[in-house]
Formats: C-alpha cells, sequence, structure tokens
C-alpha cells in the first residue's frame, strides 16, 4: 500500500527457466480440441435435425473452427505462455456454441439468416484476440492512455445519439450493410480508465477527506471529481440512448472498482441506495422502462388483457418447456418469442433445447471464466493489473447476471447481449479483447517471478485462492 | 486489496447462485404451470406435428391427415365426414375434439403409453410415437342405409349387435362435414358459428345426445316389466280395459289412435299399439316395478360411455298412478335415446340379456399391433329369458300382421314395435315416428341386429307420421344391409 503510480515498466525481464512454473500449454490445445468438438458436432445435429441432411460446407466449417482456435492457441502459446489455460477454451466453446444455437434459430426464420454473419463477427473477434495478444506484451502500458481511453469511451458513445433508434434505444451505428453498438467497446475503455486511475489515486481515496461521522468518510472531491464526472457523462449518454442495460451495467462496474481500490463499505452501500433512487425514478417516469418493470412483475398480464403473451412470457414458456434435460437441439418452439430471439433472449433457445442441464452447464461455463478472471487478479502483484482484471471479471459477470437474469424473470429485464452467445457483432468482437486482456492478465499473474524480485505491493500477490473456483 | 476482489468474487458467486436457482425453478418447478398455460402454443404444436391416427369403418380409415404446412401442421380430413359425422365427432385444432375423436385421443393423438413398448424412452427423449388408429364396430353398408334412409329428414339411427353390444350404425340426420371445423382461421370460425346457429342443429348427435319422447315403441319395456313381475301371466287373455281409458284418479280420458283395442289382451295391445291397455297395464305394475323394469333396460343412467357419453334417457321415479299411466306409454317425462331404444329392442333379441354398447372394437399402433381391445360386458338382465321369448313371439306379430309391416323382410325373422310419440305443449309438435326392430336370418339364427329409428320430420303432415311410414322403412333398409353382410369375424 505504498504507491500512488505503478511503474509503468518496460517488458519484464525473461523468465528463467523453472520447471516448477506450469505452462499448461498442452490442457489448453485438448481443452480447445473438446470445445471444437462441441461445436462442429452441434452444427452437424442442428443441420440433420432442421433440414434433415448433414450442412453442406461442414467440413469448411470445422476446419475454420479449428483454424481460428488453433490460432488463438498459438498466439497464446508464442505471446502468453503462462496464461490461464481455461480462459480461450471456454471462450471458444461458447462462441461455437452461440453459432449453433443462431444456426439452428436461422431454421424457424428462412427469410433472415444471420449465422454467417455472426461468424464472420467471430473470425474477427479471433483475429483481434491474436493481435491483442500478440501487440500487447504487457498490459500495464495501457495504463499511459487513461485519459485517453476515458474520452474515446465517452465518444464512443455518444456517436449513436445522432443515428436512429432501434427499438427505442440509441445505441447502434450504422453504415454501409453493418450496424455495430459503440457502447460495447466502451466498456473495455472505461475499465481501463477506471482501473488506472483508481490505482493512482486509491491511497488518496481510501485515507483522506472528511470525517462525516463515526467512520464514514466523504471522499475527496479533488480525487473523485475526474471519475465520477466520466462515470456521470457516461452514464448520461445511456439515459438519453435508452439502454438501461449498459447503463447498470457501468453503475455495477463503477461501484465494484471503486470498493476493490478502496474497500469501503460507505460506498457500496451509497452506491446501492444512489442505484436503488435512479432505479425507482427512471422506472417511474420512463415509459420504456416501466413497462419492462411491469412485464417483470407480471408476465402474463397481458395473456389476462387477452392480447397474447409477450416477449418475456414467451421467453418463460420457453425455458419451462425444456425442462430438465431440454427438447433437444431443433426441437425446440423458441422462435415464438420473436424477433428478439437470436440477440437478448437467445438463452431461452438453450434453455428449451439443451434444458435445465444445458443451461446450468453454459451459466457455469461463464462462472469459470470470471472466477479465472478474478483469480488473475488476485495473483497479479501491480493493483492496476488487479483492478483491471477484477473490473473485466466483473463486466463479464455482471452482463451474464443482467441478461441472464432478465430473461428468465429473476429482474426486469433490460436489452444486453449474452456475452460470446448471442447474435451481435459489436459484441462477440468486444468480448474477445476481453478474454485477450484477461490472457494477457493472468500470464503476467503465473509468469516466474525471479527470486526476491517483488512487487510493488509487497509479497502478498501469491496465488492463496485455488479453491475460488465457485465465482 | 486481494480482499476486497475476493468480496467480488463471492458477489459475483452469489449472483450465479441465484441465476442459476432462478433457472432451477423456471425450468423444473414452474414448468409444469407454462405448459398448461392457455397462451403456451406448444401442447398445440406438438400435438399437431405429427399425422393424426385415423378411425377406421371395416378396417378402411374414413379419415386423415393433411399437411397444412402453417404452425400447427397436420390439419384433420375426412373421407365421407357427414355420413360418419356422429361416429367420428370432429377434431379441430381451433374447437378442441368430439365423440370418437375426443374419446380416443390420447390414442389418436399418440400420447397414449400403451403405444409404445417403452413409454418411459418417449418420456425422456421427448418425443411421442406416431398417432394409434381406432378401429370402430360401425359397418360402412348399414351406416349408408341409415343415412340415406333418413335423407332429408331430421331424425336418427342406431343398430347394435344383440349378442355382443358392438354398435353397427350410428346416424343422424341432417349432419355436417367436421373437415370444414379441422383448422384454424376465419372460415373455421364462421363454419363454427354458421353450424351452431343453424336452427336444424346439425352438430347435435341425434343418435346419442338427443332424448325423445318413446311413444309407443316404450310398450316393449311396460309388458315385459308386466310379465316379470307376474301382472300378466297369459299374454293372450283379455286385459279388461275401457275404451277410451280414464286415467286413474282424474277425469282425463286417454283415448287410443286405433280401434278394437277395447278389452284387448296384451298381445293385441303390442301388435296394434293399444295405449289404453298398456297405460292400464304400467299402472297395475306399479311404481317400483316401472322404475325396476327401466333402470334394468339401461334408463336413469347417465354413466353410459361407448366411449363417448351418451345422455341419460329418463323414466321418472316419483309420479301419481295418472302419471305412470303416461309414462308407460312413453309419454309424461319419459325420454330416451335412440340408442337406449336399439338397446330395448336388442335386449329382446337376446333373451333379456342386455350388453354394454360400445363403438370402438379395439385400438392399434400405426404399425397394426394391439393397443387395446374393448371387452364385451354385459350391463345386466333386462327380463327373463322367458318373458324375452314371449316379448319376441308379440313383435314379430307386429310386423307379421300388426302396425309394423313395413318392416318386413323376406326370408328373416323381424320383430319391431312402431311409436308415434306427441310433445310440445299441448302436443302441438310435429309427433316423432319411431320404430324399433330386430332381425334374424331364418333357421333359428340368433337375431344379428336391433335398430331404433326416429323421424321428427316438421315437413310431414300430421296424420302422415307414424312410425310404419315414416320409420319402418329406414328400419327394414338397414336391417337388409345387417343380413346381407357377412357377419364380422370376431377372432
Amino acid at each position: 500500500m505504498t504507491a500512488l503510480t505503478a511503474k509503468v515498466a518496460e517488458p519484464a525481464p525473461p523468465p528463467p527457466p523453472d520447471v516448477h512454473a506450469p505452462k499448461r500449454r498442452g490442457v489448453e490445445l485438448s481443452l480447445l480440441f473438446g470445445a471444437v468438438s462441441i461445436a462442429v458436432l452441434g452444427h452437424l445435429y442442428v443441420g440433420l435435425t432442421t433440414t434433415g441432411h448433414i450442412p453442406h460446407p461442414a467440413s469448411h466449417y470445422a476446419a475454420g473452427l479449428a483454424l481460428a482456435a488453433l490460432a488463438a492457441h498459438l498466439a497464446v502459446r508464442l505471446c502468453a505462455p503462462y496464461a490461464d489455460p481455461l480462459l480461450l477454451p471456454i471462450a471458444v466453446l461458447l462462441n461455437g456454441l452461440g453459432l449453433v444455437l443462431i444456426q439452428r434459430l436461422d431454421a424457424t426464420t428462412p427469410g433472415h439468416v444471420t449465422a454467417g454473419e455472426q461468424l464472420r463477427w467471430s473470425a474477427l473477434g479471433v483475429a483481434l484476440f491474436v493481435l491483442a495478444v500478440m501487440a500487447l506484451r504487457d498490459h500495464r502500458v495501457l495504463q499511459k492512455y487513461a485519459y485517453l481511453a476515458a474520452a474515446a469511451a465517452l465518444a464512443l458513445m455518444l456517436v449513436p445519439v445522432f443515428f436512429p433508434a432501434v427499438n427505442g434505444a440509441h445505441i447502434w451505428i450504422r453504415f454501409g450493410g453493418l450496424s455495430f453498438q459503440p457502447g460495447e467497446f466502451a466498456k473495455i475503455l472505461l475499465a481501463v480508465f477506471f482501473a488506472a486511475y483508481l490505482a493512482a489515486n486509491r491511497t488518496a481515496l481510501a485515507l483522506t477527506g472528511r470525517t462525516l461521522f463515526w467512520r464514514l468518510k466523504l471522499l475527496p472531491g479533488r480525487v473523485l471529481g475526474p471519475i465520477l464526472a466520466v462515470w456521470l457523462l457516461s452514464v448520461g449518454v445511456l439515459v438519453l440512448e435508452r439502454d438501461l442495460g449498459t447503463s447498470l451495467l457501468f453503475f455495477g462496474l463503477f461501484v465494484i472498482m471503486l470498493f476493490t481500490a478502496t474497500g469501503r463499505i460507505g460506498w457500496i452501500a451509497i452506491g446501492l441506495l444512489l442505484a436503488a433512487v435512479g432505479a425507482y425514478a427512471v422506472g417511474t417516469f420512463e415509459p420504456h422502462v416501466n413497462s419492462r418493470v411491469d412485464d417483470w412483475l407480471n408476465p402474463f398480464a397481458s395473456i389476462e388483457r387477452g392480447d397474447g403473451p409477450g416477449q418475456l412470457a414467451q421467453s418463460l414458456f420457453a425455458f419451462g418447456a425444456g425442462g430438465l434435460l431440454g427438447a433437444g437441439l431443433g426441437h425446440g418452439q423458441s422462435f415464438l418469442i420473436g424477433f428478439a430471439a437470436k440477440s437478448d433472449f437467445i438463452l431461452a433457445t438453450a434453455g428449451e433445447e439443451l434444458g435445465l442441464v444445458g443451461l446450468t452447464a453454459i451459466l457455469l461455463l461463464y462462472g469459470l471464466l470470471v472466477s479465472r478472471g478474478f483469480r488473475a487478479g488476485l495473483a497479479l502483484r501491480d493493483p492496476f493489473g488487479r483492478l483491471l482484471a477484477t473490473g473485466l471479471a466483473s463486466i463479464l459477470a455482471l452482463q451474464v447476471f443482467v441478461i441472464a437474469g432478465g430473461v428468465t424473470g429473476l429482474i426486469p429485464l433490460t436489452g444486453m447481449a449474452m456475452p460470446f452467445l448471442a447474435q451481435g457483432g459489436s459484441s462477440v468482437v468486444t468480448n474477445w479483447i476481453i478474454v485477450a486482456l484477461l490472457i494477457r492478465l493472468s500470464d503476467s499473474a503465473r509468469r516466474p517471478r525471479p527470486e526476491g524480485s517483488d512487487g510493488p505491493d509487497g509479497p502478498d500477490g501469491s496465488d492463496r485462492s485455488a479453491e475460488e473456483g465457485d465465482a | 486489496m486481494i480482499r476486497y476482489i475476493r468480496w467480488c468474487a463471492y458477489f459475483c458467486a452469489l449472483l450465479l447462485v441465484a441465476l442459476l436457482v432462478n433457472v432451477a425453478r423456471v425450468q423444473v418447478w414452474e414448468s409444469a404451470g407454462y405448459g398448461v398455460n392457455p397462451a403456451n402454443k406448444r401442447p398445440a404444436i406438438e400435438r399437431y406435428a405429427e399425422p393424426r391416427g385415423d378411425i377406421t369403418v371395416d378396417g378402411r380409415p374414413v379419415t386423415g391427415s393433411r399437411d397444412s404446412r402453417q404452425l400447427l401442421r397436420y390439419e384433420r380430413t375426412y373421407k365421407n365426414g357427414p355420413l360418419y359425422a356422429p361416429v367420428t365427432g370432429f377434431s379441430s385444432q381451433t374447437y378442441g375434439t368430439s365423440f370418437l375423436e375426443r374419446a380416443e385421443d390420447p390414442v389418436l393423438s399418440g400420447t397414449d403409453p400403451g403405444l409404445s413398448a417403452f413409454p418411459l424412452w418417449y418420456e425422456l427423449a421427448r418425443g411421442r410415437p406416431g398417432g394409434g388408429n381406432a378401429a370402430t364396430t360401425i359397418r360402412a353398408s348399414m351406416q349408408l342405409a341409415a343415412y340415406t334412409g333418413l335423407a332429408g329428414k331430421r331424425g336418427a339411427v342406431a343398430a347394435v349387435e344383440p349378442a355382443t353390444g358392438r354398435i353397427l350404425a350410428l346416424v343422424s340426420s341432417p349432419s355436417y362435414d367436421p373437415a370444414l371445423l379441422s383448422g384454424t382461421g376465419p372460415k373455421v370460425k364462421e363454419a363454427w358459428e354458421k353450424l351452431n346457429a343453424d336452427p336444424a342443429k346439425p352438430m347435435l348427435n341425434r343418435a346419442l345426445r338427443e332424448t325423445y319422447p318413446p311413444g309407443s315403441t316404450f310398450k316393449i319395456v311396460t309388458a315385459a316389466a308386466a310379465l316379470d313381475a307376474g301382472t300378466v301371466t297369459d299374454v293372450d287373455a283379455p286385459t279388461q280395459t275401457p275404451d277410451p281409458y280414464p286415467l286413474p284418479g282424474t277425469n282425463t280420458l286417454l283415448p287410443n289412435a286405433g280401434t278394437g283395442c277395447a278389452d284387448a289382451s296384451m298381445a293385441d295391445a303390442v301388435q296394434w299399439s293399444c295405449n289404453t291397455v298398456m297405460a292400464k297395464i304400467g299402472v297395475q305394475v306399479g311404481l317400483r316395478g316401472m322404475t325396476e323394469a327401466a333402470r334394468r333396460f339401461g334408463f336413469n343412467d347417465d354413466g353410459l360411455r361407448v366411449p363417448a357419453w351418451v345422455s341419460r334417457s329418463n323414466f321418472d321415479t316419483d309420479m301419481s298412478p295418472d302419471q305412470l299411466a303416461l309414462s308407460s306409454i312413453g309419454q309424461f317425462n319419459t325420454k330416451a335415446t335412440p340408442l337406449q331404444m336399439a338397446m330395448v329392442a336388442a335386449a329382446v333379441a337376446n333373451g333379456g340379456v342386455l350388453k354394454t354398447p360400445y363403438l370402438v372394437d379395439r385400438t392399434t399402433q400405426d404399425d397394426g399391433d394391439p393397443v387395446r381391445r374393448t371387452d364385451q360386458h354385459t350391463l345386466g338382465r333386462a327380463m327373463t329369458p322367458l318373458t324375452a321369448m314371449r316379448m319376441q313371439e308379440l313383435m314379430v306379430k307386429v310386423v307379421e300382421n300388426g302396425t309394423g309391416k313395413n318392416a318386413e323382410i323376406p326370408g328373416a325373422v323381424v320383430g319391431g314395435k312402431t311409436g308415434t310419440a306427441q310433445h310440445g305443449v299441448g302436443n302441438a309438435g310435429t309427433p316423432y315416428a319411431w320404430f324399433i326392430s330386430w332381425a334374424a336370418k331364418e333357421g333359428g339364427a340368433p337375431p344379428a341386429v336391433a335398430v331404433a329409428v326416429v323421424v321428427e320430420d316438421a315437413s310431414a303432415v300430421r296424420g302422415d307420421i307414424s312410425g310404419n311410414g315414416a320409420a319402418a322403412p329406414i328400419a327394414r333398409a338397414v336391417m337388409e344391409a345387417a343380413l346381407a353382410a357377412p357377419a364380422p369375424s370376431t377372432p
């Protein structure tokens, strides 16, 4: 707890040959083989059940997936040899499953086939992953660009306001035939900014400030100002754009990172209070959100009114129809959900066709991915890295919670893409970059250090949390 | 900082647990409730995803399935829809099912566990075996004879095999084409509304669900009751009945339609359909004796399933003697379905033993393997064998030289009973013409068929309505068809 700014070091010194530092690249390769196999088998199975014959370019498909996985693996092997071996296979498996589910849903919407487009976006995502793993040799470099990242994030979020709204939300940029959500990229940039800023100012945040009463201290305005400003701006933009899912995500990310940096429970309480007040206000006065809350409180109200089931009711029907074992790929009726079946509600198809068993497996995969992010954070020695890993893992966790909770009726529904699974190019690409950063972070975390070269934080960063694979 | 990261991780773990618990709640606990929600289309989609099994007559399907290329994929089709409508009922994606389509729905739609050797496998695999078939006891030739006989009239025919209870013909007229209701959409809705608004009630299954005053055909029950109770020991003995007969305890006089009924014997009374004599005999048998006899013949039973349910035929159990007198000749509150009156004739034909009528002989899987056979049951003994023999003689006389001459079939023994039932306020309605009969090949063969025909013909002149004129020829045509057809092989 000493340094105000972490040293932005030149690339770390090459590690000494150390037989005790396992790299686990072979494990990664075999897991990747499994992940690709599952995706390819799913592809074949969906083709068989929906069209009656094996999809025509099946071998191309399999080869493409295998090549992408192999390229990613080679990048990791060459540039991040000590990285966590679970990250990449989980990402490949989830992305592959997403492609299978979208291909399955394409069969029910012949006029709107999107699996190919999603495949191209995934390829781009993997390419960017490779690029990021190769280009970024030390995550600490990112600290230098903290303010640039903040500015870029805000700019990205402001741009869609000038584009027409889609489904009541100004979150898209369209040019040519492509449309993407810049807000997706902003997540990473904001996480980087928060991590860098908090890492630099955490002592001031934790120890200074006026005492309000007893132990509750106000944060010093001077330190808090910029970060609050960035955050408020981003949330304000989101409210303008009607994208409440992302707004919720940013808020959660901000609170979690602030807590991780300062450890002040008071801020969490205040944050939650603010969130509750804000949510209540928005939920009351904003019709778009208000209807979502009503829907959540009583998903079957529209049926009782005689208007037929709404999206959430259809989604619950789909989950219910899946039961324990699911109807089987290609045997569900989740197309009844309507236009968002491939994006926001993709999980309903997974629930109906793979059942509780398959859905639990998918959710646990996400849990594993998140827990590996946290593990990297725990094992790292520099505060920036720790905060960044925590932030990235939290982004994934919050996204999964917000959208999965929304489609299963746990919380009000807010539009958001299920990482890797849902249709949406920007989302897939963004999540691949998140995984690339986690790979980089976990490589730094697990890289054996020369004797006596403790990080700035003292010798407390050892990996004491091997049993923490449940988050 | 390590501690705080850990707390965040625990928080995320908590979120994950919340998700998992909620997903389990939705997919396991709430699942059944969601499944039966009327707004959930899945059960319907699954139900119509496969061709429906067929209902067969004489081994040939009278139904089919058509791929509609809609969300609900297979629609029901009918060959000869109006002819078999009272048997099959409809199977509509909009309005559900009726009659056999409803009673045998589990087999036809493929949900019956008997359809597969490993029902558990289908439970696990979430599929369902192909729909099975239901083979009816109907005989096409008899059904057609009854249908053409009733053409243009309102009425119904029910025919059973006395020895087994197999229902051989079941016709209601006017009829409708169930195929009009098979699918979904405005056309189906329109057809449904039109059929329901039609004053001729084409969708009413008159053979099973409509009860009519049975009129003089009920005199068979009264006569059998009198013989069983010992009220009448000699059917040829004069009964000392005045004509007209004053109803007991009132000043009302009960007339006869014909002449020669004063002091007639019971045999003559049945032969010439004397109201006075049979009313008096009914009073002599007494309320208890009459209600018992009616119950033994199947009246006052609302539990009859063939497997479609049959309306309850009524004989009042609490009446003054004058009401009993009217009830004994099938008036007052006495009401019967055509099937009930066919059962009365069948009981006489079968030596007094009443077999439970049934319409489905067996159900099979789509590849022909048996699922279930319907066992023949005895509903009860309606009268002693001796009484049955006497009643057969009386009924044969009606056809040979009585009110039912129109039912005569050369080369066959036919017993029958006519009936003309009055109804409406002050009997203002058009009377119903009834005829119940049974027929056996000559040479001591057991009766092959028992028939009941009712014709409610508003277009006919009042005097023209008589069981012999309107109903007996139809009964004869049905019986001829029954005698002509080779007896069905019952393995």
